[in-house]
């Protein structure tokens, strides 16, 4: 396992706490994120799986905790999500990473236009370098999809190879992937993956979200367990086979471990 | 997964060309229905001279629908404003108070519209109600300042102003269409190359994910109301100094014609899409239906019963355009006469919609 001091990860959480109201969302979240590495994050609905990537993404601040992307600390006070692309961390969700009615190349670029003065878009260039990610980066296939084409016209594999190829393009340090695949056909989910594993290869980190362990298994380098705001488990995926993580998270589902780790 | 291209997807390219046939299909209806009146230019004339102000309004408001969200004030607005403008005017008659009327009379647009963002981003008051509130609130406030009265400011027809907003180009050309064409441009610019413009389109479309792609919501929608505002007052400056007069009503009869041309011009009430151009077009529609009626000679009780008319048929053509349903259809004339063409998958929108969820 890496070492959570590591200067050089590409994410450091440490110590991460998030109450709303009185109610703790988040407890004592230390995770490590090595470049060049996809960290798998399970556990079942209300694990507080989405909270995290909502801190991590710049949607609101924890309560307590320090974030390191890089080896720079974030400051809490003025993180939000273009200061989270500004530090390099892209999040895909899994519906609400593009705008459905509008055209392709607005989504690449939206947030973050190339533009002339006054803040006019130029139009021209944002479909060329579109067009570029397309072809290069997510290896579209140009069969009646173009930089024109409205969002709604993609299946869903194709929409997260889209956000999985933006947040590419702008170099980030570290994707976060929040259930990318819920609802896909198997096919679907398959075009996915593959794009997960162009972004490993490109050298960047990723977190890669699910509750569908079949995935996370085929895809990550190893896995922390979350369970009601906590981590309860961190396995290295050659430690455990597909069967028995299946097995472990199931017991945590029918409640039937306590609060230990393994 | 192939997707064939119609004959017809030409018609979804080009910014409110829909709408721009309706209108043109209109005029030549008219022509042949009342030639006398239609072939000549001063009835023309006369819709550039009566049409800006409510265009203007349309335009403004093609914002805010696309950015999903409604204004009612903004015909309070056109009472209210022109209400400061023209009480600036007649308590300091000298030049340089028409300017500054102006001003004030944007500026007072400007707080309607800021007022109303501030109710519906950060207190989350649907947009529908806060400003159905303030168009009773701002329309109220008109009628209490001004006593009740209309108020005559001939001497604004003396004024540099007056030919400047509402004069008449080689003396037939009303100056304010120009008014409204620059604007139109203008705005579609805003809406369709600008980063404001987007954000618009992204918030109309999908509100969370205008928020995870960094924009901020919430300073968006108070610009937008903003904006709207002081289109708002531009249109009661437009009216008030081609009327030469003020009065507590005015506007008023422009709340249902402008919410009519945005949507005849395609803009949806779903957010997330809209025309300016179809607007534009749109506005035109709605304003020459009247004087066409009449001109037309079955009687003025016609006039609203073709006016929903041509409304329903334009809101049609609109829906099955943007649907691609010609598109569809005449995919399926190929398939029965050329069945040497490779078929083509389309798929159908439920498939679509798996990603949505």
């Amino acid at each position: 396992m890496l070492d959570a001091r590591d200067e050089n990860a590409a994410l450091r959480m440490v110590r991460i706490e998030k109450y709303f109201g009185l109610v703790s969302a988040l407890r004592r979240i230390d995770i490590t994120v090595g470049r060049n590495e996809i960290v798998g994050l399970i556990g079942d609905n209300g694990a507080g799986k989405s909270t995290l990537v909502k801190i991590l993404s710049g949607v609101f601040p924890p309560t307590s905790g320090e974030l390191y992307i890089v080896g720079r600390k974030v400051n809490f006070r003025n993180y939000n999500v273009k200061q989270a692309h500004a530090h390099g961390v892209e999040t895909v969700y899994q519906d609400k990473s593009l705008g459905e009615k509008q055209d392709l190349w607005r989504n690449f670029f939206v947030g973050r236009q190339i533009t002339y003065p006054f803040g006019f878009i130029n139009v021209r260039k944002e479909k060329e370098i579109a067009e570029e990610i397309m072809h290069k980066t997510i290896g579209f296939r140009g069969e009646g999809i173009t930089v024109d084409s409205k969002v709604s016209k993609l299946s869903g594999g194709e929409r997260q190879g889209v956000a999985i190829g933006r947040a590419m393009h702008f170099e980030a340090e570290l994707i976060v992937l929040d259930e990318p695949t819920v609802a896909l056909s198997l096919k679907e989910v398959g075009k996915v993956l593959e794009f997960v594993h162009k972004v490993k290869q490109s050298g960047k980190a990723c977190i890669y979200i699910s509750h569908d362990i079949q995935d996370v298994y085929e895809i990550a380098d190893r896995f922390v367990v979350m369970d009601r705001g906590e981590i309860v488990a961190r396995i290295l995926k050659k430690d455990i086979s597909l069967k028995a993580l299946g097995e472990f998270m199931l017991d945590y589902a029918h409640g039937r471990k306590d609060l230990e780790t393994i | 997964m192939k997707r064939a291209r119609s004959p017809f997807s030409f018609v979804r390219k080009l910014d409110g060309l829909p709408i721009a046939l309706v209108l043109v299909t209109l005029y030549a209806a008219f022509a042949i229905t009342a030639p006398n009146v239609f072939t000549g230019y001063r009835i023309y004339m006369s819709f550039l001279q009566t049409v800006p102000p409510m265009l203007v309004l349309a335009l403004g408001l093609t914002f805010v629908i696309t950015a999903g969200e409604i204004d009612l004030s903004f015909s309070a607005v056109v009472a209210f404003s022109g209400f400061v403008f023209a009480w600036f005017f007649k308590s300091f008659d000298t030049p340089w108070a028409v300017w500054v009327g102006i001003l004030l009379a944007l500026s007072s647009g400007a707080l309607v519209g800021y007022i109303n963002g501030l109710l519906v981003a950060r207190i989350g008051v649907p947009s529908i109600m806060a400003t159905l509130a303030a168009q009773f609130f701002w329309s109220g406030l008109t009628v209490l300042l001004a006593g009740g009265l209309s108020w005559n400011i001939k001497g604004i027809q003396d004024n540099i102003v007056h030919t400047i907003f509402t004069g008449r180009l080689f003396g037939v050309v009303p100056v304010q269409a120009f008014w409204a064409l620059g604007l139109a441009i203008f705005l579609w610019f805003v809406l369709n190359r600008h980063r404001f413009g987007e954000a618009i389109m992204f918030l109309g479309d999908n509100p969370n994910v205008a928020r995870v792609v960094g924009i901020d919501v919430e300073k968006t929608k108070i610009q937008l109301f903003t904006m709207n505002g002081v289109i708002a007052g531009f249109s009661a400056l437009l009216l008030t100094i081609e009327m030469n007069t003020f009065w507590t009503t005015q506007g008023r009869g422009y709340l249902l014609l402008a919410l009519a041309a945005v949507f005849i011009g395609g803009t949806s009430i779903a957010g997330g899409e809209g025309s300016i151009a179809g607007t534009f077009f749109g506005a035109y529609i709605i304003g020459s239906l009247e004087a066409g009626v009449v001109a037309t000679g079955i009687g003025g009780y016609w006039t609203a019963l073709v006016s929903g008319l041509v409304m329903g048929a334009s809101v049609v053509l609109n829906i099955l355009i943007g649907e691609g349903r010609f598109a569809r259809l005449s995919k399926r004339l190929q398939s029965w006469g050329l069945a040497t063409r490779s078929k083509t998958t389309a798929r159908s929108p439920s498939q679509d919609d798996r990603g949505l969820r």
